[in-house]
């Protein structure tokens, strides 16, 4: 069963379009009015659930803050004013948090790419002899759970060894350790195990390098799975709050998600909430472009990381 | 396979650009994962503050955790978290699974609306979630309930309820992605059996009874197991909501960890943290090992 859906999340053709209730269930009035009943609440359900807070957040967003403190649940009761959006964006410095996440977020998915697509060429096509061994002790860390390292990282980040240097309130600090994800690593090499070696034999016999072959050959052939990295890659460091909480003190340098929460005690309401949903703006519009990565191949990518 | 050996002789002739290829791994890995791992257990059984170097104290770290008030309260708080998820996020994420995979029409805004929340920074999730737990009778949770009649709750405010709100909302940020799982492993129940239980006369409850479920038995587990492993680390939830208040009710072990380490007067015990960072690790080891177990065809498959 485990291998058949791991080969649908490959993209191979799933396994037909029967399902639990059969064509015949379907004829019967009976079956047929509770399941549309069911698929009606549940629609409505998933509506509420998942849009719901969403949709609040922007309405809350342009209304004024008196509105939505005394009648949450109220739709315009005094119109709706744009320039909260405006305001926050300007004059709480939240453009320069918007830019300080954008910087993060290129630079962490830079230093991920690099670092997934080469071991990953190197573990799975050029092979070194001792090729296991790394791969075993990257897949170890796995096994660990990130939160073990959180202290014994932040004082190699205070105190980088053999360096000697600090890298607190410099995005280094966010940059290097996110390269270190053995699950980049792993979906990037069962993807290059995948591909033909007859390919690389003819660029071989061609005169093509180690270099030639993986900038000229291996990479353009992988631009299915560098999208799925990448885009978990973005959405994850987009998302991520107690690590740059730790080594980013600085306020000028921090993310959004780190100064939303102290934003809150010092800016207005309905300025504060115009805040928040221009930090969910990225995702969420990441997540309709990308939907269909995301609803196939997520889950388990975004489980094993936590 | 003759093929692959081609490659490696190939490689062995220009082994410095192997090298060179293998840098990057080495040097990040190195630094920012194999090296501080070794630390975290070496620090486990050190004191040190940084300033003057690291002293061998032996298990004292380890007695000085077990022996802190508040390590009973973060432990069983943090099972209670645990125990909490499972109730509210174990069976609703399996009951949309199966309602969604039989719909005919608007597949996937059902799975859209169920993955949105998941795609939402957990930062502003709280910070929402906060307000809408507001305890007054005008909060937004409030305002809803009062239409019913019910009310107005303290929610973040009473020990007794604290607890459950965080629980709430972390379940909401999460269940998006249990469903698609279970959407995948949907797809993989061969058809036939349903055909053969149809034969047999087999209800639709009978279908989801004794097909479906026996057949999702394997993913159910492995979705179990990592729930567990990621609510035993949940910290933005706990820490954004009530900072582990009201009275402790909410102090998790993982917000002890960062007590330890980075809010103590006195400078951090980085010893300490160290030490129950070791604890948490080892007990969910247990838990990742299953779980590799349990899913080692899907890394060897290729």
């Amino acid at each position: 069963m485990m291998s058949r859906v791991a080969k649908w999340r490959r993209g191979g053709a799933p396994e037909g379009d029967r399902r639990i209730v059969s064509v015949a269930d379907w004829r019967r009035p009976g079956v047929r009015r509770t399941l549309r009943t069911i698929h009606g609440v549940t629609l409505v359900f998933l509506f509420i659930v998942g849009m719901g807070p969403l949709l609040w957040l922007a309405k809350s967003a342009i209304t004024p803050t008196q509105d939505t403190l005394r009648t949450p649940m109220a739709l315009w009761p005094h119109g709706f004013d744009l320039s909260y959006l405006v305001t926050a964006w300007t004059q709480t410095h939240i453009d320069r948090y918007f830019m300080n996440t954008v910087w993060i977020v290129v630079g962490c998915w830079l230093v991920q790419i690099t670092v997934a697509t080469t071991a990953a060429y190197t573990l799975s096509i050029l092979r070194p002899r001792f090729g296991n061994v790394i791969l075993g002790l990257v897949l170890a860390t796995l096994f660990v759970p990130s939160i073990v390292l959180l202290v014994p990282l932040y004082l190699t980040v205070v105190n980088v060894p053999f360096l000697n240097i600090s890298m607190i309130d410099t995005f280094w600090a966010v940059w290097l350790p996110a390269g270190a994800s053995a699950f980049n690593i792993v979906i990037m090499k069962r993807f290059f195990d995948g591909l033909p070696h007859e390919i690389f034999e003819a660029a071989r016999v061609d005169g093509a390098g180690p270099f030639r072959l993986f900038w000229s050959v291996v990479l353009p052939m992988s631009r299915p799975i560098l999208g799925v990295v990448s885009v978990f890659a973005v959405i994850g460091e987009w998302k991520d709050y107690l690590w740059p909480l730790l080594v980013l003190r600085n306020p000028d340098l921090q993310p959004l998600s780190v100064r939303l929460p102290t934003l809150q005690s010092s800016t207005q309401l309905d300025i504060f909430l115009a805040a928040l949903l221009i930090s969910s703006a990225i995702p969420i519009a990441l997540f309709l472009l990308f939907q269909r990565m995301f609803l196939r191949g997520s889950g388990l990518s975004g489980a094993i990381k936590g | 396979m003759p093929k692959r050996r081609g490659m490696r002789t190939w490689v062995s002739r220009d082994g410095l650009s192997t090298l060179v290829f293998l840098l990057p791994l080495l040097i990040i890995f190195g630094v920012f994962s194999w090296f501080p791992i070794g630390r975290a257990l070496v620090m486990s059984f050190q004191e040190t503050n940084l300033v003057s170097p690291p002293t061998w104290v032996g298990f004292n770290n380890f007695v000085n955790v077990l022996s802190d008030p508040l390590f009973g309260t973060a432990v069983s708080n943090t099972l209670y978290f645990m125990l909490l998820a499972l109730i509210f996020g174990y069976p609703i994420p399996l009951v949309l699974a199966v309602v969604m995979s039989e719909t005919r029409h608007f597949k996937g805004l059902y799975s859209a609306l169920a993955y949105l929340p998941v795609v939402i920074p957990p930062v502003v999730s709280v910070l929402l979630w906060r307000f809408f737990y507001d305890a007054s009778p005008n909060g937004v949770f409030n305002s809803i309930l009062g239409w019913v009649g019910l009310g107005p709750f303290p929610w973040l405010q009473d020990p007794g309820t604290a607890m459950p709100s965080i629980v709430l909302e972390a379940t909401w940020a999460a269940a998006g992605g249990t469903v698609i799982i279970y959407l995948a492993a949907l797809l993989s129940v061969p058809p036939e059996l349903y055909d053969a239980a149809e034969v047999d006369g087999a209800s639709i409850w009978n279908k989801i009874w004794h097909v479906t479920l026996p057949h999702l038995r394997g993913i159910l587990l492995i979705t179990l197991i990592l729930q567990f492993i990621a609510t035993a680390q949940l910290f933005t939830e706990p820490y954004l909501f009530t900072g582990g208040g009201p009275a402790n009710s909410t102090t998790t072990v993982l917000l002890l960890i960062y007590h330890y380490a980075f809010q103590n007067s006195l400078g951090g015990d980085y010893g300490m943290a160290a030490a129950l960072s070791v604890m948490l690790a080892a007990f969910l080891g247990i838990f990742t090992a299953v779980y590799f177990w349990l899913t080692r065809s899907w890394s060897t498959s290729s």
